[in-house]
């Protein structure tokens, strides 16, 4: 395609390991026309990034182009120096990294790192520049630019330092923007809001984007054209539309099927509620957790990070958690396992206070109240194997023999649906979504009534995402645990959650059974979130409109 | 901040009092003491008259229970009065006074040399894209500091003084005397610096920041030199607390090797006598030192890294 602004053509790229090249992209062809956003889908290992990053030539050290050609604007970027890249870079394609957390130098005052894009280019002089970045963080939609400017990444949320980078990547005015995963670190309204800006920017300064995302549905929201790719192939492009509508491949039509966003507007395991007549499980009445933040850090010493909530969850009943980061969600799922001390409140845990419990009661606690946790790459220790993971609980509050102990950890491989050959094996061995697995059959071990989900599959790839959320369900439907299920994935929630309480600034703003609350929500808060979810255009037909 | 600075002051005058105990306590546990030493290397021994020696330790205190003599010289050292010698009679403090330039000009310049050539030579290990240069250059490292430094200086005398005839072989004059002293004691230091600030960078250079760097479009120097050196330095800074303390140690076999004077030697040759009223202030000064250089250190970690907070407040 000769108006192409972007053509790749028959792209390879590989990675030299210990045990020889593994190939992450292999013979790609992708075209970005002027102005036009595509975007480039597919799971965790697919070759998304590598061919992102391989366009502007950013690649690991130990990765190489073997074949292909990258022409960007008439010229062959795989076959330019080092130097003549640094006029590209920057200059005529910015990149959005991933993670705004660690992409900005913790150490230079944000308006320097923006001003260097403008002065490595010669875009203003050096009186100018400080002013003129200015400028720019303004243009990237961050508010008080001028107090920014002087303030260190860390002083900044995630949702501003993403309008940094933002601001870094655009400052050139650059023809084309690789944006790589630019929101997935971010809360569902943040992301909107810098999405939206990023496409309207981008829409006035006449700039491609090629949107490297995990999300069908931030794609079907953004994109005039869809890629996925899988194990380093595109094995689909196309219009938005047709993509979505009407998948050629089989790998497309399982994305779309999984995609916990895409669900939304028709969730699939609708759970049989409990009978709600029982006396709850847990009880929660009034609870307060205050932080105190350090000396001099303003006025405000204390902060309360869970403000007086009440809630209960039901024998074999999911309750979910809802809220952006900092609402204090993780805090009150720490307080209900009596892991962070409350403040002030009750706790009542199958009609006995374990506000205050000490020593052999609150042990007792441990032992009916289980975690899994967020990050399954973390959760396990990397030395122990398998089947010391999940054995680990036993062998803590002396349960059975070894052999015992053994059986009890294959039946639970079994439960959560892996081999029993993986016993031996290492946690660094296995897939996330497998981790997670084994994460839950620890936190099933010792047959608890409840168990705490602290976002559960946020770290997984949708597609496994789906079957953990499935796992879940049956486990649930099997040995009648209640789940506390912490999450900020609206989607997420409506798959497997009963009930669910929506969380704001320490305070549930509302409550209700699934459906009603997704249905019918009473608090502008909730209903912002539900707008908030990415991939609404894919069934109510907006995006045409956008486009 | 002043709350944290005096809370340090007094942390490190416990720290003062803990070196000062501990040296007297294993002083007192060694066998014999100074005035039998000093007897002992009179003409022989046979000739010393018992009585003479009993009135000597009169003198001295060193006839008192150990709880009263402790009493008595903390009490004494803490209005600055460490005794006098008992090997030559002279204060101590003004023994170490006297000592203390010729070592702090050694030990200050081995400690930039070690910095700069240390620095260095992380900086170029890392940033070279030549494989074997930079396994060349991140091999030297491990070799400087398990080589044992009196043999490096003795390496450099045979080489530079008694062939080359560049430096002279012992002795303090001036700079040309401090030359050979001086790269023997940066040695184990500056391979020390070089290791850990090598390691940094390397860690530092995959830092997702780094990649934004490039992204931006700035070349090789400048991501290494303005973005990552800065991030990777603090832990490079924290090893030279520590050398603040090797420097001292080593500046003992140094100054020996060379025939330096200087608190090395001085410390060397009260040992050797078993002087204690000296050994006693070499440990308290030697402490008071580590405590100072560390303290600054701490203070300017948050220049370094504005995330780093003093006293619970950005600094």
């Amino acid at each position: 395609m000769s108006d192409s602004l972007l053509s790749i053509n028959g792209l390879a790229v590989s990675y030299r390991t210990r045990t020889g090249r593994v190939p992450a992209v292999r013979g790609v062809d992708l075209d970005v026309r002027p102005g036009e956003i595509v975007a480039l889908v597919g799971e965790s290992g697919s070759g998304k990034s590598t061919l992102a990053h391989a366009v502007i030539r950013l690649l690991a050290d130990n990765a190489s182009i073997d074949a292909g050609r990258v022409e960007f604007d008439g010229a062959d970027l795989t076959g330019l120096s080092e130097k003549e890249l640094r006029t590209v870079r920057g200059a005529r394609i910015g990149l959005v990294p991933q993670d705004p957390g660690v992409s900005l130098n913790p150490v230079k005052r944000v308006g320097e790192q923006v001003a260097e894009v403008l002065r490595l280019h010669d875009l203003s002089t050096r009186r100018s520049t400080p002013a003129d970045a200015i400028e720019v963080l303004e243009r990237a939609g961050l508010p008080e630019p001028a107090l920014r400017a002087r303030q260190y990444p860390h002083e900044l949320s995630g949702g501003m330092r993403q309008r940094v980078l933002i601001a870094i990547a655009i400052a050139a005015r650059p023809k084309l923007i690789v944006a790589d995963e630019p929101t997935s670190a971010l809360d569902v309204t943040v992301q909107r809001r810098i999405l939206d800006h990023l496409q309207h920017l981008t829409e006035e300064l006449g700039s491609a984007v090629l949107l490297v995302t995990h999300d069908l549905g931030v794609a079907a929201d953004r994109a005039q054209r869809i890629a996925v790719m899988s194990r380093g192939r595109i094995v689909e492009s196309g219009p938005a539309r047709d993509v979505l509508d009407a998948p050629s491949d089989a790998y497309t039509r399982r994305l779309l099927a999984s995609a916990p966003s895409l669900s939304v507007a028709r969730p699939r395991t609708n759970p049989a509620a409990p009978a709600p007549a029982e006396t709850p499980l847990v009880t929660v009445e009034n609870l307060v957790k205050e932080f105190r933040l350090p000396q001099g850090a303003g006025a405000k010493r204390i902060v309360r990070a869970v403000d007086g909530i009440d809630l209960a969850v039901r024998r074999g009943e999911t309750l979910a958690l809802v809220g952006e980061s900092g609402s204090g969600k993780s805090t009150t799922a720490r307080l209900v396992l009596r892991l962070a001390q409350p403040t002030s409140g009750r706790i009542v845990f199958d009609g006995e206070d374990v506000t205050a419990a000490r020593g052999g009661r609150l042990r007792g606690l441990r032992r009916r109240a289980q975690l899994v946790y967020q990050n399954p790459y973390a959760s396990l220790d990397p030395r122990f194997s398998i089947g010391e993971v999940i054995s680990e609980p036993l062998r803590a509050f002396r349960v059975g023999d070894r052999a015992s102990r053994a059986e009890r950890a294959r039946h639970l491989l079994e439960r959560v649906a892996l081999p029993a050959s993986i016993l031996d094996r290492r946690p660094a061995e296995l897939s996330g979504g497998q981790r997670q697995r084994v994460a839950i059959a620890r936190a099933l071990a010792l047959s608890p009534d409840l168990v705490v989900c602290d976002e559960p599959v946020s770290a997984l790839d949708v597609s496994v995402q789906a079957q953990v959320l499935e796992l879940l369900a049956e486990l649930q439907a099997d040995t009648g645990v209640a789940y506390l299920l912490i999450s900020h994935d609206l989607a997420v929630v409506r798959q497997i959650a009963h009930r669910v309480a929506v969380m704001r600034a320490g305070r549930i703003v509302e409550t209700g059974a699934t459906d009603e609350l997704f249905d019918h929500p009473e608090h502008p808060y909730t209903r912002d979130l539900l707008a908030a979810i990415p991939g609404g255009g894919v069934h109510s037909r907006h995006y045409e409109e956008r486009t | 901040m002043r709350r944290y600075v005096i809370r340090r002051v007094v942390q490190a005058a416990g720290v003062l009092w803990a070196a000062y105990t501990v040296a007297f306590l294993v002083l007192d546990y060694l066998p014999g003491d100074p005035v039998s030493a000093m007897a002992g290397q009179g003409l022989d021994q046979t000739s010393t008259d018992p009585a003479q020696i009993a009135q000597l330790k009169h003198e001295y205190g060193f006839d008192k229970p150990v709880l009263v003599q402790y009493a008595e010289y903390l009490g004494r050292a803490v209005r600055g009065d460490f005794g006098d010698s008992v090997a030559t009679g002279r204060p101590v403090t003004s023994t170490l006074a006297d000592a203390l330039p010729a070592t702090l000009q050694l030990t200050t310049a081995a400690l930039l040399l070690a910095i700069l050539v240390g620095g260095g030579l992380a900086v170029l290990a890392t940033y070279t894209s030549m494989r074997w240069l930079r396994q060349v250059l991140l091999s030297l490292p491990p070799l400087g500091v398990s080589v044992p430094t009196f043999w490096v200086g003795l390496m450099l005398v045979e080489l530079f003084s008694f062939r080359a005839h560049l430096f002279p072989a012992f002795g303090n004059d001036g700079l040309r005397g401090l030359v050979l002293p001086a790269i023997a004691l940066a040695i184990p230091s500056g391979a020390l610096i070089s290791q850990v600030l090598a390691k940094s960078l390397l860690n530092t250079l995959n830092e997702p920041y780094v990649q934004t760097a490039r992204a931006k479009g700035a070349g090789r120097a400048r991501v290494h030199l303005r973005h990552a050196l800065r991030n990777a330095s603090l832990p490079a800074l924290t090893v030279i607390g520590v050398l603040a303390g090797q420097l001292m140690a080593n500046s003992v076999v140094i100054e020996t090797v060379f025939s330096r004077n200087g608190l090395g030697r001085v410390t060397a040759t009260a040992v050797g006598s078993q002087d204690i009223p000296v050994v006693q202030g070499v440990v308290v000064f030697g402490s008071f030192v580590f405590v100072l250089v560390n303290l600054v250190i701490d203070l300017v970690y948050p220049l370094i890294d504005p995330r780093i907070v003093v006293a619970g407040r950005p600094a």
